[in-house]
């Protein structure tokens, strides 16, 4: 752990991508073997099965550090990181190990199947032999979410470095279903046979939102344009008489959606779209809320699948006849998808979403005015002969969604925020009138400058009324503009509305309380967008 | 009706109505006993200030002419009904803690305070009292500092590691007390040491006085980074990332904080390199502060005042949360000290 954590530090210690990647480059020279591997599975976000709950390290750690749980859970607030809470809090370790970061992966795969009793004493007798940052790491082994800094984009580039290796056949490489145990670094990394592993997907491209008016993109004859759907982005993948769908965070969610396993009914092997999942009414998508019913899922009853089923509106397409299509220009491979689904009857579960014309960038500005009757959330632009490129790259590709529906709310309720955040207010509780009432409707989190919540926070910490653990309740003062991008009917929402990406578009200093809007106003929306 | 107490808190801050004064007030008062010279603690506008002798120097210097007496560390002075005598605090150069006693009862208020010895400040010394009023900046288990010779063994390291890459190291730190304790813990054989304006007064003020610093290039509008290479540049941190700043062409900076113990901050700060290093005690320090003092009562007036006199009730004092306007080593704002 000791090199690992040497990493880790070098990482940690600077905010400069380039110190970052030499730091990591340096790594993937020098680790040993297993040690790479691990860090890549960590990095692409491949954690060893969870040991130990985040309940029982909390009683551990504060039984061994000799706080009552109370204070345990006052402090973690403060510092914003479980993991990071539990290394500080526990004394000085007494003895010292020199093992390896696969070493340690390894004790906790060893412990999972344990009973309780001998997990405990496992995990203490760890905390014992570990310094303050190779705890913090052994806690992160455990508590997951490896978010140290490192993207998988940065951890790709650093791999590029130390192998010499293009960065996009890297990308493609580290995707798919390997583990450390399934693969080696030679079959990861080195092998010619890059598609051994038949569900791997491609790196998904992303779009920019479209900031400036289109215009200054050019003559509109070279763009294409399309409904941009509120559903879940996702691969279809098509091969060795199985198919797989892949999320854009690298899920599998095959068995979530078990009506696309007709799509081997309709579609030849050796292909791999790239659309939008939504749930389907027959002729439109349904709100993203009925689709977000299907998301947690990993069974999905018959009732449920009746009620929301569910449609991928392909619009790329990656792989053909077994053949990497990406470098084809992106009208060549639509004409191509097309041909492909012509055949393809209409209930089936893979449809081909109709372009939008782009006669001019008035006219499509005009029908993207009409993106919530079509039940789209805007319009995209791809241009014609574009690539398709991995990741988020600026020029080919945007997205130019509608403007955000906006409401003047209340903020009520503030909790510090975690990480980057910790000790400082940045989730708020937000209210609309109701007479003399406030009614909570929504979170946010988002939308102010670093300087604004300093602000906030100061303002928070003197106008506490109540305390309810970390949550504090304030004294109704501050208006603020939450922008969203829908708005549905919620059972399980006390104000009966539930939004869509709701964040702080501006803090209204300048509106008093009684000018705030009101749960009448919000109906009103309700009616008219939901 | 009971006995008047010896101290109590009030608007202006705390009274001693035996001797009709006040400690640290933050309203303007007619007298006022001063326990150290951070602003939060001494204030412009009171009619007569008392302090010890070596902090009179920094209070001259901040608040300019005031009406001011000194009292040695450990001199007993009579006022009213009260025996007052200033204590090491250990905070800054000069800071103290004010014992108060009133008809054989005897309360401490501890201003700002540090248990760890920086070799530069009056090492703090535990006053027995009846009732201690303590600050908890960083009273909570997850801050426990260093030795500060490991500090220094980290600091030297930057500062040699920015030597061999060409850059000039630029370290955040208040002016007062911080930055004086940093520059004695730097070995002024790597390289030359350069002083921020706000620093250098105060380095004067304690020179004067007899604190030994290491020798100090005060930065003026013609410094050049070229003329002073492998330089070391002890500033206050709103200054880092400054217009001032730029004049040093390629820098690392550091911050020196108690806050960089948290990794959230330390992002948040975005300094090259985070020192965790206070002026106030830890977790452990406060507590055998406390300890020593045989204090069956506590008052906490600033830092995590509920959580930490929750845990002094925990083990069995009367202990208490009193709201004040001080704000020990702020988090957010760089304006105070």
């Amino acid at each position: 752990m000791k090199r690992f954590a040497a990493l880790f530090a070098r990482i940690d210690q600077s905010t400069r991508t380039t110190v970052k990647v030499d730091a990591l480059a340096d790594f993937f020279r020098e680790a040993p073997e297993q040690d790479r591997m691990w860090t890549i599975a960590l990095f692409s976000g491949r954690r060893p099965k969870r040991a130990v709950n985040t309940t029982r390290l909390r009683e551990w750690a504060a039984e061994r550090s000799g706080c009552p749980l109370w204070l345990f859970e006052e402090a973690y607030p403060v510092v914003g990181d479980l993991a990071e809470t539990i290394a500080l809090i526990l004394p000085p370790a007494r003895n010292q190990s020199d093992e390896t970061l696969s070493y340690w992966v390894g004790y906790l795969r060893a412990m999972a199947d344990r009973p309780e009793a001998e997990r405990k004493q496992q995990v203490l007798a760890a905390w014992d032999r570990l310094d303050a940052t190779e705890r913090f790491l052994f806690n992160k082994l455990i508590t997951g979410g490896f978010r140290i800094g490192v993207s998988q984009k940065l951890m790709t580039r650093a791999l590029a470095r130390a192998t010499g290796r293009p960065e996009p056949e890297l990308a493609h490489r580290l995707m798919g279903n390997w583990t450390p145990d399934t693969a080696t670094w030679h079959s990861l990394i080195e092998a010619e046979d890059a598609g051994a592993d038949a569900s791997r997907p491609y790196p998904f491209y992303l779009a920019y939102q479209l900031e400036a008016p289109p215009e200054t993109l050019g003559p509109p004859e070279a763009w294409r344009a399309e409904w941009k759907w509120d559903g879940i982005r996702a691969q279809l993948v098509l091969r060795a008489g199985e198919h797989f769908v892949w999320s854009r965070g690298e899920e599998l969610m095959t068995d979530r959606f078990p009506e696309l396993a007709c799509a081997r009914d309709f579609l030849p092997e050796g292909t791999v779209l790239d659309g939008e999942l939504v749930a389907w009414d027959g002729a439109a998508p349904l709100s993203f809320s009925a689709l977000q019913k299907r998301i947690g899922r990993k069974t999905v009853p018959r009732k449920l699948l009746a009620e929301a089923p569910v449609v991928l509106l392909a619009y790329d397409l990656l792989e053909d006849a077994g053949a990497d299509l990406r470098a084809r220009p992106f009208a060549e491979r639509r004409s191509r998808l097309a041909e492909l689904l012509a055949p393809v009857p209409d209930d089936a579960p893979v449809r081909l979403p109709a372009q939008l014309a782009v006669r001019d960038w008035s006219d499509l500005a005009a029908r993207r005015a009409d993106a919530r009757a079509a039940r789209a959330e805007g319009v995209m632009l791809k241009r014609a002969d574009s690539p398709y490129l991995s990741g988020r790259k600026k020029g080919d590709w945007w997205k130019w969604k509608l403007d955000p529906l906006t409401i003047d709310a209340v903020m009520i309720y503030a909790q510090a925020g975690h990480g980057r955040r910790a000790n400082l207010f940045t989730d708020f509780t937000f209210a609309v009138r109701d007479g003399a009432d406030l009614v909570p409707f929504t979170k946010a989190y988002s939308g102010l400058t670093d300087a604004e919540f300093r602000e906030i926070t100061a303002w928070v910490r003197q106008n506490t009324i109540e305390r309810f653990g970390p949550v504090r309740r304030v004294t109704p003062h501050h208006v603020f503009e939450i922008a969203f991008e829908g708005i549905q009917a919620s059972a399980r929402h006390k104000s009966g509305v539930a939004l869509r990406f709701p964040r702080m578009a501006r803090w209204r200093r300048d509106k008093p309380l009684r000018e705030a809007n009101t749960l009448d106003d919000l109906n009103a929306m309700l009616r008219i967008h939901g | 009706m009971g006995r008047q107490p010896v101290l109590s808190f009030t608007p202006r801050g705390i009274y001693c109505a035996a001797g009709d004064f006040y400690i640290d007030p933050w309203r303007p008062v007619d007298r006022a006993l001063i326990t150290h010279g951070h602003a939060d603690h001494a204030r412009a506008g009171h009619q007569r200030y008392l302090a010890t002798p070596s902090a009179a120097p920094v209070l001259r210097h901040r608040l300019g002419d005031i009406a001011l007496e000194t009292a040695a560390f450990g001199q007993t002075i009579r006022i009213g009904d009260a025996q007052i005598s200033f204590h090491p605090a250990g905070h800054v150069p000069g800071s103290a803690q004010i014992r108060v006693e009133v008809a054989g009862e005897v309360w401490v208020a501890s201003g700002d305070y540090k248990t760890q010895d920086d070799g530069l400040s009056e090492a703090f010394a535990p006053v027995p009292c009846h009732t201690f009023i303590t600050e908890s900046t960083f009273g909570l288990p997850v801050f426990r500092w260093a030795p500060q010779a490991d500090v220094a063994a980290q600091i030297n390291g930057w500062w040699r590691q920015c030597r061999a890459e060409g850059k000039t190291a630029i370290l955040g730190a208040y002016s007062l007390g911080k930055a004086q304790r940093l520059l004695s813990m730097l070995e002024p054989d790597i390289g030359p040491i350069l002083t921020h304006g706000a620093v250098e007064g105060t380095n004067r003020v304690l020179r004067a006085q007899g604190f030994t610093l290491p020798d100090t290039v005060p930065v003026t509008p013609d410094t050049r980074a070229a003329d002073h290479p492998g330089a070391m540049v002890i500033a206050p941190p709103s200054a880092l990332g400054s217009a001032w700043a730029r004049r040093f062409g390629t820098v690392s900076t550091g911050f020196a904080s108690g806050w960089m113990q948290l990794r959230g901050v330390r992002r948040r700060r975005a300094a090259d390199r985070g020192f965790v290093i206070s002026d106030h005690a830890d977790w452990d320090g406060l507590l055998s502060a406390i300890a020593a003092t045989g204090a069956e009562r506590v008052f906490v007036t600033h830092g995590y005042t509920e959580i930490f006199a929750r845990w002094l009730a925990h083990i069995g004092l009367d202990a208490a949360v009193v709201p004040t306007e001080f704000h020990g080593e702020n988090l957010d704002s760089e304006a105070l000290e």
